[in-house]
């Protein structure tokens, strides 16, 4: 079917500004994602999945621009031991990075894998996204397969001693960057990836990820402050019999962002928690779009979005469970929650339940309001100021997403690091 | 029902939940009554539009209304995103208007109406005798010894059949007539606000019921006039390949109030029909509207075949101050139900309700929910969801809460529950949540566990158990409700009661 005229115009002009990498192995794969591109055609306003949240900067041909951000907070996870992944604008910087080596795991670039002929790299490269384009299409995941510049491919074998920490650096102000990372972890192996930094003027990441069973990853994710990048991420993960799936994202401002997690049990057992805390202030669109497919039995899924909205921000949860025909004793939580802080701010929300299975249990709330003020007298009565006192049942609002952190250390982190950032505002 | 009597039902699912359904799921109305008609030909056109504008005897500003309608609706796609599927519809393979032969001389009073025709509505329990009491109310402890007097408007096919209680209506202020009366008795009424509150290319459907409608109710009640009984109108179909478009505009003045009921239901045939009904209400300052509808459409046989499709387009605008608007709606029948009820919350301190119970069982697809437009200070709205789907049917709740920045204060509840009776069935939830202020409140419950806190803790505090608790307080709800309704479906509707939260998903 012919796309709207609009819609192929904007995608022509996008893939006008593309150029396909000479990809050897995954080629077959690249094209394949360009193929379905062309036929999708990219995001447009009128699309329902993007009702909230207007596509336009991150599907125009050219990067908009994006100023530097400067400050002088050492970067988030700066205190941990962990084996660093730099990319500069979206190039890996080899001596920024440490040494791609540790037990447990072996970590390659992604142009490598073919030379180094990595078979479960090839093999998964571009599968999981064209497995999440259905039932509903995201166009800029498949544009991600067909481009990516560069990207890793990690694979979990064993119980690595520290956290893989990939980091993504901003150097110039109309950089368009586009990375894509694999990861398989094996059979009973446990690995940590975290990941931090604006990346680029606009950032468009995949991570395809394939847990077999008895697998856990835990990935947290912490997404710049005060910075004017627009980013779309993706990452699609597909969960073997008893594995674990914990991720958790903050994200303190940046002008656009659209984070879109699809996740698929395919084995009994399974556990997939997928969390988000976000505090935006001004110019602000912060998008959530879940999606978890029950397509076994006995699986635990939850999903826990928190959003701090001031001074006309916008926060959007698009959050689904999915629970097909004999997936029975499902037991599937999604909640997500706004507190507006202002008149201006808005939340926008369609938390879906679709259901084929009748021996489960789904249960999903939605909630916006203000702050409670009750709660504000108490504390005011007590002495706090306002601003304190504000700033105190904000972070209580938000701890319940934090929570979903399991390392405490790295929660810890990540509360002392929301406290600073209330407590200095814009 | 076959099927439901082999599905094997889960643990901890009410019996006597899965035998109301079961019950639900015999089909009573699918009688026929064999009686001459008369047809406009197939298909629909301007030439269409115009014979049921002279068969109404409609002024020339309706019939160009109409016709500006049909040529909007040539433009339009029909709309796609609903979680229901059917065969494409052949628009030009169906006949638009259909009126019993009898019904050509306009009869002046019930006593002049066809036999046949009093006889159908007193086989469906809506006799169209003044003098009788309606059935299902009779007896009734709570009734007054006079009985409960309803006032019916009948509506067979295209054709409004009779309306009772007229004068007695009449002596009150309040106009009860079908809508083609109106637009020829009191056109300044019906000039002013028809289509106002479902604008003429409001979608599809609607479009198409603005052009081509052919009958349906008309009610008006003066500034001040509490309605001195219930209205309501009975819609039939009887007719084959017969669409029924049926158009009702209710308008409550300052400080009146009105309680509406709705009831429907159709012979049991091969062939899907269309039903593309508009119901429009408006709400003047400090006035109040209940309506409640009992869809009880020919729902198809075990296997699909057949039944309605029941696409109605359903609104109320409140525009006065303080005004109130509740739907109730208990959907059991049609093969397919897209329906969305909605409130306009304009009026500062309005209120809108919504709750639904909607029953899928073999091949049904119900696709249904309501709109909140919170526009006004300081408005209210709740939303009270329960949809059950059995055998291999889908039922979606789909609904919108929009909170509009100059909406400040507002409120909103919301809760869906869904049931699912054996493993072949569907049933999903797909709420709107736009807030764009932050003096409102919000709040989208799908649990169980989170009815008014409140009340839960009055009944726990006198030993009972959570579900029970949860149970009492929103059946006792809908109960309320249900037993409002002093018709014939009051009956059935308390069978639906019966139906339990237990086992309920989210």
């Amino acid at each position: 079917m012919a796309l709207p005229q609009a819609k192929q115009t904007a995608t022509d002009e996008r893939l006008a500004t593309l150029n396909m990498p000479d990809a050897g192995c995954t080629r077959k794969a690249r094209e394949a994602a360009l193929a379905r591109v062309c036929e999708m055609g990219l995001p447009g306003r009128r699309d329902e999945y993007w009702k909230y949240t207007q596509p336009d900067t991150l599907v125009s041909a050219d990067a908009p621009f994006a100023a530097l951000f400067h400050n002088d907070e050492p970067p988030m996870f700066d205190e941990f031991d962990r084996l660093k992944i730099v990319f500069i604008d979206g190039v890996f910087s080899p001596e920024d990075s440490d040494e791609l080596a540790m037990d447990g795991v072996s970590i390659d670039r992604l142009e490598d894998i073919c030379c180094k002929d990595i078979h479960w790299a090839k093999e998964l490269y571009g599968v999981l996204e064209a497995n999440g384009q259905n039932p509903v299409q995201r166009p800029l995941a498949a544009l991600n397969t067909a481009f990516a510049s560069d990207g890793v491919a990690i694979h979990v074998t064993g119980k690595p001693a520290k956290p893989i920490s990939l980091i993504y650096r901003h150097a110039s102000e109309t950089s368009d960057a586009i990375l894509h990372h694999v990861v398989r972890v094996e059979s009973g192996a446990e690995v940590t990836i975290l990941e931090n930094g604006p990346a680029a003027s606009r950032f468009n990441k995949c991570m395809e990820i394939d847990i077999a069973d008895g697998g856990t990853l835990h990935h947290i994710r912490a997404q710049g402050r005060d910075h004017q990048r627009r980013a779309a991420t993706h990452m699609f993960t597909r969960m073997g019999t008893e594995s674990v799936y914990k991720s958790f994202t903050l994200t303190v401002n940046g002008v656009l962002t659209r984070n879109e997690q699809v996740v698929e049990l395919t084995g009994d057992d399974a556990v997939a928690h997928v969390a988000g805390a976000c505090v935006g202030d001004g110019e602000f669109h912060h998008d959530d779009t879940v999606f978890v497919t029950h397509d076994a039995v006995n699986c635990e899924s939850r999903q826990v979005f928190k959003k701090v909205l001031r001074n006309g921000a916008t926060g959007v949860f698009q959050g689904k469970i999915l629970v097909k025909e004999g997936a029975q004793k499902t037991d599937g939580y999604q909640i997500s929650q706004s507190l507006l802080l202002d008149e201006d701010s808005q939340f926008l929300a369609k938390p879906e339940l679709e259901i084929y299975a009748d021996d489960v249990a789904c249960s999903h709330g939605s909630t916006s309001g203000a702050i409670d003020e009750t709660a504000l007298f108490y504390l005011r009565s007590r002495g706090v100021s306002v601003r304190e006192a504000t700033n105190m049942l904000t972070l209580a609002f938000l701890a319940e997403a934090v929570q979903e952190v399991e390392d405490e250390a790295l929660a810890e982190v990540i509360v002392t690091r929301l406290q600073d950032w209330l407590a200095r505002r814009r | 029902m076959a099927a439901l009597d082999q599905t094997q039902v889960k643990e901890g699912v009410d019996q006597e939940t899965v035998d109301a359904v079961r019950e639900v799921g015999t089909y009573k109305y699918g009688w026929e009554t064999e009686i001459e008609m008369e047809y406009a030909p197939k298909g629909v056109n301007p030439d269409i539009v115009k014979l049921i504008s002279s068969k109404n005897d409609e002024p020339e500003w309706m019939t160009e209304w109409r016709l500006a309608a049909f040529e909007r609706w040539t433009k339009m796609e029909e709309p796609n995103w609903a979680m229901v599927s059917y065969p494409k519809i052949d628009f030009q393979d169906q006949y638009y208007y259909a009126r019993p032969k009898s019904m050509e001389e306009k009869p002046k009073s019930l006593d002049e109406v066809d036999p046949k025709l009093l006889a159908t509505y007193e086989k469906l329990g809506i006799p169209l005798k003044e003098q009788m009491i309606l059935a299902g109310v009779e007896g009734s402890e709570d009734a007054p010894a006079e009985g409960r007097k309803v006032a019916v408007d009948a509506v067979f096919d295209s054709v409004s059949v009779g309306t009772t209680f007229q004068a007695e209506l009449k002596k009150a202020g309040v106009i009860f007539c079908s809508i083609s009366e109106a637009i020829r008795e009191h056109p300044e009424l019906v000039k002013k606000y028809l289509g106002t509150v479902v604008p003429v290319s409001d979608n599809f459907y609607a479009t198409l019921n603005s052009a081509v409608f052919s009958d349906g109710s008309f009610v008006y009640v003066p500034p001040g006039v509490r309605c001195p009984m219930e209205l309501s109108t009975y819609f039939r179909i009887n007719a084959e390949n017969t669409g029924q478009f049926e158009r009702t505009l209710i308008i409550a003045d300052k400080g009146s109030y009105v309680s509406y009921l709705e009831g429907c239901t159709a012979p049991q045939r091969d062939t899907a029909q269309l039903h593309a009904a508009v119901v429009e209400i408006i709400l003047e300052e400090d006035a109040e509207v209940k309506y409640s509808t009992v869809q009880n459409w020919f729902p198809g046989d075990e296997n699909g075949k057949g039944g309605i499709y029941n696409f109605v387009t359903k609104r109320a605008d409140c525009r006065g101050d303080r005004s109130k608007v509740m739907w109730t709606q208990v959907e059991t029948g049609s093969a397919v139900t897209w329906k969305y009820p909605s409130c306009i919350l304009r009026g500062e301190d309005s209120q809108g309700e919504f709750y639904s119970i909607a029953i899928t069982n073999n091949m049904q697809q119900a696709d249904t929910g309501t709109k909140m437009v919170h526009l006004g200070k300081n408005t209210k709205s709740r939303i009270v969801s329960k949809g059950i789907s059995a055998g291999r049917a889908q039922n979606t709740y789909r609904g919108l809460v929009s909170m509009h920045p100059k909406a400040k204060d507002s409120r909103n509840y919301t809760q869906c529950d869904s049931l699912l009776i054996g493993d072949k069935c569907g049933a999903h939830t797909v709420p709107y949540i736009e807030v764009r202020n932050n003096s409102s409140r919000v709040e989208h419950e799908a649990t169980t566990s989170k009815v008014d806190d409140d009340q839960l803790f009055y009944c726990r505090q006198r030993g009972m158990d959570e579900e029970e608790a949860v149970a009492l307080v929103v059946n006792g709800f809908c109960k309320d409700v249900l037993q409002a309704l002093p018709m014939e479906f009051a009956m059935e509707a308390q069978q639906l009661v019966a139906i339990s939260l237990e086992g309920s998903v989210g």
